[in-house]
């Protein structure tokens, strides 16, 4: 009798999970047909003139990822993401409501217009470009190299034969693991801990994300990116909608016209460079007028 | 910058609070809410009926066995997807605290429930109680005491998994901390401790008048 309810709940349990599965077919079946119907004004977006209708322009940013997208201490929006976010409501002549994102619900947030544009430091890969879409970059990233100013290593070459160091998971291990097999690597799981070996000198250099090498040998004297770009070069862009035309063509189009004033480099200047110094080379971090 | 000098740079102690307020206001109402359908989930879950048992069972673990984080997804993300209602964070948040605590909710009443002795009945209607009597007297008395501590047990689960909403959008404590943090990562690297331990605290301090109450409740019907 017992095992007779058992199977009986058990089936009852598959059937309400696999209606409930059903349920969510469909409901992204009914997303995707308003996406066609876009024309008809049925859209999950909002168009250039929905948004300026509206008066208030929604962008997803970060707010815990300084120095791109935080809250500095009187609770006010600061970083590079946010400069620009401020520039694109003032040209759309619309107020600027920030809505806090986390890296993991960026494209959620987009694909349900909840924002009208993620400015929250979004790399370009193909895989997101499936989901939305998006604009002209105005950031890109590539590999950078930390090592001790006793024995700066400033070029690929100077690495033969050294110890260096990396994290496991990381686009510094792949790339160095392809291109130059005779580098010895050695590898962790974690950041602080890479940081302390190179500081020990259980390793000549440190590689990782150009971004965050340079903000790191800043905050420590007795290091210096000798080499601040390597690698393949990622771009970020902002991004929207999928199938969100005028709101793409007005992003890009803005992003064109910043270039005559050099907006991003003032950008730069006035978010960035605190953090990563004077002595890099702003053109291996900021894109101006789209062209990488 | 000293890390302890960060927790009361501008407005940040406020802001604390504010998150802190956040928190209490999402877990707080959907206990409370969660506790009222919880009890009459229970009731029904000890019935005769035994379709009324399966939909409750089914209730029961299709909400058990996901995560709450996917639930956020779906109540938040997913609602506006297939309905366009476009729901606040904050109330998508209410929506899934309240559908998980009814269900544990529910299943810790109706262990409650039966765990009560047979002879405890008979013994009572033996004595020519009266029904209300008997509850009143003999069973819920009995079966409010076994149920308090997990019933706060639940509660402070529930204020902590409220760290997740951060997900969707709603800014609460943990996430506030996370912002102050970050703000000062390279004029106070150990700003984290102190923060941290601050957080620490202020969860302590809504989780204890709960273990609090649930001492008094249980010394009540001793």
């Amino acid at each position: 009798m017992k095992n007779i309810k058992k199977i009986i709940s058990a089936i009852a349990a598959a059937a309400l999970a696999f209606s409930l599965s059903a349920c969510g077919g469909n409901g992204s079946g009914d997303t995707s047909a308003d996406g066609e119907a876009s024309g008809s004004g049925n859209a999950i977006y909002r168009t250039v003139d929905d948004i300026k209708s509206s008066g208030t322009v929604k962008i997803g940013v970060f707010s815990d990822k300084n120095p791109f997208g935080y809250i500095d201490n009187n609770g006010e929006y600061q970083g590079y993401d946010i400069y620009f976010a401020k520039r694109i409501a003032e040209d759309l002549g619309t107020e600027l409501e920030l809505v806090p994102v986390e890296a993991a619900s960026r494209v959620e947030f987009l694909e349900t217009g909840k924002v009208d544009i993620i400015l929250a430091n979004f790399t370009v890969t193909d895989e997101r470009a499936e989901k939305v879409d998006f604009a002209l970059p105005y950031m890109k990233v590539a590999l950078g190299v930390v090592s001790p100013d006793s024995a700066v290593i400033t070029s690929e070459a100077d690495l033969a034969g050294k110890k260096l160091i990396v994290v496991k998971g990381t686009t510094a291990e792949t790339y160095f693991t392809e291109n130059y097999p005779d580098v010895e690597l050695v590898k962790f799981d974690e950041y602080n801990e890479a940081y302390s070996a190179l500081q020990d000198g259980r390793g000549d250099a440190f590689s990782t994300d150009n971004t965050e090498v340079l903000a790191w040998a800043m905050q420590n004297p007795g290091f210096t990116v000798g080499i601040e770009s390597l690698g393949s070069i990622d771009t970020i862009a902002p991004a929207v909608s999928k199938g969100n035309e005028t709101l793409l063509k007005w992003i890009n189009d803005e992003i064109t016209a910043l270039a005559g004033e050099n907006f991003f480099h003032n950008d730069y200047d006035e978010t960035l460079a605190s953090v990563y110094g004077d002595a890099v080379d702003k053109e291996n971090l900021v894109v101006e007028g789209g062209k990488v | 910058m000293r890390g302890y000098e960060v927790l009361f740079a501008g407005n940040n102690f406020l802001r604390l609070l504010g998150g802190l307020w956040v928190t209490i206001r999402i877990s707080l109402i959907s206990i409370g809410i969660s506790l009222v359908l919880g009890v009459l989930l229970g009731a029904a879950m000890t019935v005769r009926n035994r379709a009324v048992r399966a939909i409750c069972k089914i209730y029961l673990e299709v909400v058990r066995i996901m995560p709450q984080l996917v639930w956020l997804f779906i109540v938040f993300f997913g609602i506006t997807r297939s309905t366009g209602i476009n729901l606040s964070g904050e109330a998508a948040a209410m929506i899934v605290f309240t559908i998980w605590g009814t269900a544990e909710m529910g299943d810790l009443v109706r262990g409650a429930f039966i765990s009560i002795p047979k002879h405890q009945y008979e013994s009572g209607l033996a004595l020519g109680l009266g029904k209300a009597q008997l509850y009143g007297y003999v069973i819920i008395p009995q079966t409010i005491r076994r149920l308090t501590p997990n019933i706060i047990n639940l509660s402070t689960r529930m204020i902590k998994t409220t760290a997740l909403v951060s997900l969707i959008g709603v800014t609460e404590v943990l996430k506030v901390g996370k912002q102050i943090i970050d703000a000062n990562r390279y004029d106070a690297p150990d700003a984290a401790l102190w923060v941290y331990a601050a957080i620490f605290f202020m969860y302590f301090i809504i989780c204890f008048p709960l273990s609090v109450f649930s001492k008094k409740l249980s010394d009540k019907f001793r």
